[in-house]
Parts: C-alpha cells; structure tokens; sequence
C-alpha cells in the first residue's frame, strides 16, 4: 500500500479503535478490573425521559425571605429603643418595602436619627412627621433586599442539596437559574411525591406555648386574644384515612426555631411500637429549652412544623441536655423524611413548584424499546436501499453509515452528553441524512463517468466537486444545532447535540473513510469497473 | 440503478407561476386557519397547565375518567385516548392554570384510583406553570429568530462572498430587535418585524441568495404549522426542535441547488439565467429525490414505530421533508428569478433612457 493511504487508513483505524473503547461501557454489563483504571468507563448518560425520573424547577419566594428579615429588623429595632430611652407610639413592618415608626417624643427624633444611622445601613430613613410628632418610614434600600434574596437563593439551593444528598439520589443535577428558581433533575426516583414533598417543605419548626389562659371557643368565633394565633394539627387516620383538624390556641411569640438543632433521628417508640424524631440541640438551644421548659412546668408547649401542630405535651419537668422529640402519627417513611429536613435545616423561604415533569421508568424503557425498533427498521431500509441503488458503492456508504452511529455513541459518553427520546430521533434523522454526503459524490461520480473519464478520475472529480456542497449544506444545519442548544432544555438539547455529533460524525465518515476504500479499490488494486 | 435518467430537463422554472400559486394558496390557508383558531394549539409547555399519562389495567372510556374525576373538580379536563389500542392509555390535559398545580397529579392518581379499584400506572406528568409557559414560548420564538438570522447571515456571506453585507445585514437587524423590544412589544410580533425586516434587507442589499434561501424556510416552516393547525396537534418544545431540524433539512437542499447554479452560470456564461437554474435543478434532481427517499423513510419507521410520545415530533419532520423537498425546487430558486426580473427591466428602463 502506498505510504500516503496507509497513514490515513491508520488515522481512520485509531479513531475507530476509540469510539469503540468509549462504547465498550455502554455495551457490556461488566468491566474488568484493569480496564477501569487507566480506561473510560463512563456510560451514555440516559436523560430523565429515558430512564424515568423528575425535573423540577422551583421559585425561590425571595419576597418571603425579605419580610422575615424585616420582621427580625423590627424586633431588633424595639429592642434598641428600649435600651437607648427612646419610646415609641408605633413600629411595624410595611410589606415588604421597610418599616414605619413613629415615637412618642419629637425631641428623640435626632437620636433616632443617629442610631439608625450606625445600626441599620440598609434602610434609607425618610422623615414622615411633622413639628408635633416624630415619624419615620425606613426604606430597604435595593442592593440590601438583591443581597437578602440573593443569600436566600443559595442558602435554599444548599438546603435542597443537603435534603436530596441524604434522601440517596444517584447523579442528582440541581443548579440555580434567574429569577430565583433552581433547577433539580432526578433521575431514576421511583417515589416522585414522597422526593417532591422532601424537597418542598419549608421545614420551619418552632416552639410555641399554648394559651391555657384564654378560651379556644371564643377565639374560634372571632375573639382572638392580642398577642395569640389558631393553628391547627391535621392528621390522617392511617386506617380510614379521614382527615381530622384539631385547632390549638397559641401564643404567637416563637420560644425557639429549628435552626438550633445538630442533629434529628427517627427512633422507635417501645410502648407503641410507633416512630417519632428525637432532636438534639447545639448548646445555645439546649440552654434556651431549659430555660423554656423550666419557666413553663405544666403548661403545654406545642411544636409547630410549617404553621402546622404537630403535637403539644405538656411539660412535665425541666428539660437539661438539649434533647426533644417530636411525636405524632408517623409512617416510619414520613419520620425518616421529617428527620432529613429538620437535619438539613429549614428552607430560608418557601419553594414554589412552577414546572414539574415526571416520567415513570416504565414509559422511559417503552421508549427507548420503540426509539431502538425504528432505528434498526429504518437503518435497514436505507442500507438495503443504498445497495440496491448503488451497487458495491452502496455497501461503501453503508458501511460509513454504520460507523457514523457507533461514532454518535462514542461522542455522547466521550462528551458526557445526555441521550434523550428527540435524541434518538436525531440519531435516526442522521441516519436518513448520512448518506446525503456519499449520495451527492455519487452522483457527481456518475457524472464524471458519463463524461467517459476512468474510474480513479471520476472519483477525484467527484469527491473534490461535492465536498464544497457538501460542507456548505452541513454548516447551515449545525448553525441550527447549536442554535437548539443555546435556547432549548433537557430533551430538546439532547437532540441538538446528537444532531451536531452525528453531522461531525457523518463529515469523518462519508468523506473521509469512504475515500480510503475507493482509493484502496481503485488505485492500490486498480480496478478498472465501476460499480455505483 | 438510476431513477432519474441523465440529460433530463424538466421544465421546473417553466410552472413557478402555479408554483407560487400552490404555495401562495397554502400559506394563506394556514394564515387563516391560524387567525381562525386564534393562534397555534401550544402544548402544555407553553400554555401551562398539566399533562397526565396513565395507564389503567382494565377498559374504561374516556367519559368514565371525566366522571372519576369530578370529585376533584378537574371534571372539565380534556381526556383523549393515546397509543396503541388496547394498552388503556389516556392523556389527561388541565388546562386551567389558576388552580393549584403542586400535588394536583396526586390528587388525580387517587381520584383515578378510588373510582376504578385499580392500581393507576402514572406514565407521565408535565406540569408547568404559566409563567414558565411565558419563558418558555419566548426562548423557543428566540430560537427560531436567532437561527434564520445566523442563516441569513451565513448564506449572504458564503454565497455572494459579501461577508461585510452580512454584518451590515446583522448589525441593522439587531438595531432593529433593540428598537422594538424597548418598546415592550409581544415577542411574536419582534419576530415578524425582524422578518420583515430581513427579508426587506436582503432585498436591499441585492443578497438574492439569501433572499431566496429565507422565504423558502418561511414558506417550509409556515406549511407544517398549517399542517399542525389542520391536524389538531400540538405544538410543544420538541416540536419547535422539529421546526428548526426542518429548517436545517430545507436549507441542506436549497443549498446543493444553489451551488449547482453558480457553477453553472460560471459554465454557461451565455445562457439565459432561467435556463441555467433550471438545468441546475434537472441536475441535482436525481440527488434531491434520493436523499429525500432516504430521510423520508426513516422518519416514516420512526412515526409509525417510535411510539406516542414521540409520533408529532415524526409528523413535523414528515411533512417538512416533503414540503422542503418541493421548495428547494419550486420556490427557493424561482424567487432569485423574480429578482432578476427586475434587474432587466430596470436596466432596461436605464437603457432606454
């Protein structure tokens, strides 16, 4: 052979010899040892609509997170009035804008200004009162409120991560996008209500008193005492699932939240056989729950998860060591689920669910089964096709199209691409298409032929003259490749990419290998016929 | 083998008046069709809502599900059998998007469940919201915008090597989009604008290619949406994918016919424009009819093999083979022709001054 041929037939050989090595772990079930270390061993990565699982995408209510930071502001801010002598007639919250304060005496108006001034940098103060009376309105500037949605955005995403991390998802992809929404994709989960519901809840626990002192009856019809909320426990009667709604009396003023807390485990209680979540609290907490269960001996202090009572013992004694529990009518999974969020800690705001697309692993696997029929049905229509119409010359480009789907394979897992039900689709459009290269130089070769030229000048001719068309037709199609991959998601950029593989693909295959055999036929044999 | 016998010469340029009639006559058809239906069917992707797949183990119609569920007040959602027969199958479609769409797909599962006695197999939930729908039919009109204007600017600047009109062509038309979207304008009609706009441009920039090559994608993309509307489909993300693969697939065609015309016309200097484009096209027929055939068949096994959820994604590419087959032919040159036309005549008219 001829030393120019050889090399390319040895360019083509190593690049097959590739693709086969990075297809060889999507093909077999097991790898040897020593291939693994120095070897690919990546899959094709299976999208969601492939293999089964959920796409979520959450909205962050950022504006929530605002107004509970604003809420902790004004709490602050009475107690730095208290303590610097400044009394005030009102102070309250204004949605979520800022906070609106009017004081008693119109001389403090002044040193108001000047702790404001120095403890609250995030407000702009706007005098709203007049000779008489000293009033203010303190407006969250904009870069304060973007740097608290922003820090509620990432400290929700880390949460989730936390959450999703000690659920046990294989592969989890959870990523912030704009406009305070995180993307979560989980694939292969097969309990997609019980991983939305971990991943929704806010988890927001909080210790409140019940209020003895006051009548629930009266408070039910409208009389709510100053200072106390009606919340109420719902449970579900495992055996006929009725819905009751118990409503509790409360004190509003939270005693201790759920960010003190280390740790949180499901255990079983002996008596019931039933299981609850013991918490455990940093050393902070476990004082300030001695402190509470020590000032409210046989009282009821009433957990609060999410606005809703979880239950209410009442305390017996004062409790040292920092340890509680939460009991209630738990499945031993909703225990273990309630763990994992307490745990992970509660989310900065709440979550919205704005798009959720769940496949089940039955239709993933229905899909690929079909996708795969109509590849194999389709591939051998145009194979037979192409030999039927071309002869020998056919079978050149058959083989072309075969290499060209076992380089399609190779890239996806060589790029860590995600092969999706349109990417199938691309896969077999390419199919279709492939052969649109060798189709053109064959019949440019045929051309030539007619012309009367000899079959090694034909083919010269033949390629030489299509591969302008030949890359002018393909570059329109990759700029809509990467067009699709620029603004499409999940599936639709699953197909933009096998496209764009199989176009590269189809180039290496159909020009430049086929080359090689007709120029091993034509000229290192020197055959003289034609068969195209 | 050969189906197309060399040295053929069909008169293609000869019946581009019927053509453009045909054409004509389609695209104003779907126009209406579009105006009458008040716009496009959108899928759940893009009109929010929720799309439920399940499968039932036993028979039941589509009007016992709707009772089923009534108890959840979702009573009035559209069901519609989906797949094979005898797989008890069904797409459950809510389309209200003021109800609360976290856990509603639970909410259906029981319902479903409770009223049949049976285990209910969810398949498949896409749930999205309205205002993601929003994003998401902005993103994907913004898909189609960028990729016919990078086309348009590929092909000006490959094909009548006017690389610096292609930027001028660029520059303006993002001007354009600039202008219009501080305006706050409904992004569909940012579309049309730039459209206009760049159809307008290349007609002024005497880019004919470019000119050509644009309406025949309009034209290829504006039939199979009429298809769509005809048909009752819906259009989701994947089949604005479809859409752009189409305009790939028509513009790979019009593309080897063009190269064929200006090899031609160096060729046959002397020759009349109409006959060279028209030997051109007798030329490429043999190629333009094979890749076709090929492309055409695979899709075929893929709309008739490849399943439910991926059968309008078939039929999209389907008709958009054919029809892109038939302007590559039909319109995409023809309308260089019209353009020169009036070169003649103005110069003509120069002349005769």
């Amino acid at each position: 052979m001829s030393k120019n041929l050889t090399w390319r037939a040895g360019i083509a050989l190593f690049c097959l010899l590739s693709a086969f090595v990075y297809l060889v772990p999507s093909i077999s079930g097991e790898l040897p040892g020593w291939w693994s270390s120095f070897l690919p061993e990546d899959k094709i990565h299976l999208g969601l609509d492939l293999q089964g699982g959920i796409h979520l995408v959450l909205e962050v209510q950022a504006s929530k997170a605002v107004e509970s930071h604003l809420e902790r502001i004004t709490e602050e801010m009475k107690r730095d009035l208290r303590k610097g002598k400044i009394r005030y007639r009102e102070l309250k919250r204004t949605g979520i804008e800022g906070i609106d304060l009017s004081l008693v005496r119109a001389s403090d108006a002044k040193t108001f200004q000047d702790l404001a001034q120095t403890n609250y940098p995030d407000f702009d103060i706007k005098s709203t009162g007049d000779m008489e009376q000293a009033a203010f309105h303190l407006a969250l500037t904009a870069k304060a409120r973007n740097r608290i949605e922003k820090m509620a955005v990432d400290q929700a995403l880390e949460t989730i991560r936390n959450r999703i991390d000690q659920f046990g998802v294989s592969e989890p992809d959870i990523r912030p996008q704009e406009g305070h929404r995180i993307l979560i994709q989980l694939p292969g989960v097969k309990d997609p209500k019980r991983a939305i519901e971990l991943i929704g809840k806010t988890a927001q626990l909080e210790f409140k008193l019940v209020d003895d002192a006051h009548s629930l009856q009266a408070a039910l019809k409208g009389k709510i005492p100053p200072g106390d909320e009606i919340l109420y426990e719902v449970s579900v009667d495992p055996r006929t699932g009725l819905r009751t709604k118990q409503p509790y009396l409360l004190k509003k003023r939270t005693l201790l939240t759920g960010e003190y807390i280390t740790d949180a485990r499901v255990q079983i209680d002996s008596r019931y056989n039933e299981p609850y979540v013991s918490l455990s609290f940093d050393s902070r907490g476990a004082r300030l729950f001695e402190q509470i269960t020590g000032n409210n001996i046989k009282k009821r202090l009433a957990i609060v998860l999410d606005n809703k009572v979880a239950s209410a013992p009442v305390i017996q004694d004062r409790i040292a060591g920092g340890r509680a529990q939460i009991t209630g009518r738990f499945d031993m999974e909703e225990a273990r689920d309630l763990a994992i969020v307490l745990r992970a800690g509660a989310l900065p705001a709440p979550v919205k669910i704005i798009e959720e697309r769940t496949v089940g692993p039955s239709l993933g696997k229905d899909s690929i089964n079909k996708g795969l029929k109509s590849m194999l049905v389709g591939g051998l229509i145009v194979i037979v096709f192409m030999i039927v119409y071309y002869g020998l010359s056919g079978a050149i480009a058959d083989l072309a199209l075969l290499l060209n789907i076992l380089f399609i394979g190779a890239g996806l897992s060589f790029f860590g691409a995600t092969l999706t039900l349109p990417g199938i689709a691309g896969v077999i459009l390419t199919i279709g298409m492939s052969v649109d290269a060798n189709v053109l130089i064959f019949e440019r070769i045929r051309e030539e032929l007619r012309l009367g030229k000899s079959a090694r000048a034909s083919i010269d001719a033949g390629y030489a003259k299509a591969l302008v068309t030949i890359l002018d037709a393909n570059i329109t199609t990759l700029i809509v490749a990467l067009v699709l991959f620029q603004f499409g998601t999940g599936p639709v950029r699953g197909f933009a990419v096998t496209l764009s593989i199989g176009i590269i693909a189809s180039l290496f295959t159909a020009i430049y290998v086929t080359r090689i055999i007709f120029d091993y036929l034509y000229v290192e044999r020197r055959m003289k016929k034609m068969w195209i | 083998m050969q189906f197309i016998k060399p040295g053929i010469n069909i008169d293609f340029i000869g019946k581009r008046k019927a053509a453009f009639l045909l054409s004509g006559a389609l695209i104003v058809a779907t126009v209406f069709l579009l105006l009458w239906r008040g716009g496009p069917n959108y899928g759940v992707d893009f009109s929010g809502g929720v799309l439920i797949q399940v499968k039932l183990h036993q028979r039941h119609t589509p009007s016992e599900i709707k009772s089923a569920l009534r108890p959840v007040h979702l009573d009035d959602s559209i069901i519609q059998e989906f797949g094979e027969k005898g797989k008890f199958e069904f797409l459950i479609r809510i389309r209200k998007t003021n109800v609360e769409l976290t856990g509603l797909s639970e909410k259906v599962k029981e319902a479903l469940g409770s009223a049949f006695g049976e285990k209910v197999d969810m398949r498949r939930v896409e749930m999205v919201g309205p205002k993601v729908g929003k994003d998401l039919r902005q993103k994907a009109l913004l898909a189609i915008f960028y990729s016919i204007l990078l086309i348009a600017i590929y092909i000006s600047g490959r094909f009548e090597l006017k690389w610096m009109m292609s930027i001028v062509m660029a520059l303006s038309l993002a001007f354009v989009v600039y202008i219009t979207s501080s305006f706050g304008m409904r992004i569909t009609w940012l579309i049309v604008i730039a459209m206009i706009v760049t159809i307008g441009l290349c007609w002024f920039l005497r880019l004919k290619y470019a000119l050509g090559a644009i309406i025949a994608l309009i034209h290829d993309v504006t039939i199979t949406v009429g298809a769509f509307a005809l048909t009752n489909r819906e259009v989701s993300l994947s089949i604005i994918a479809a859409f752009l693969t189409i305009i790939g697939y028509s513009l790979n065609d019009t593309i080897i016919v063009f190269d064929r015309i200006r090899e031609n016309l160096r060729r046959y200097r002397r020759r009349p424009y109409a006959e060279v484009m028209n030997l051109s096209i007798n030329e490429t027929l043999s190629r333009t009819l094979l890749t076709s055939t090929t492309t055409l068949a695979v899709v075929l096994a893929l709309f008739v093999l490849g399943g439910g959820v991926i059968h309008d994604f078939a039929f999209a590419m389907l008709v958009g083979i054919v029809v892109g087959t038939y302007s590559s032919i039909y319109v995409a040159s023809p309308v260089i022709l019209i353009w020169e036309g009036e070169e003649k005549r103005r110069k003509g008219k120069k002349k005769a001054k």
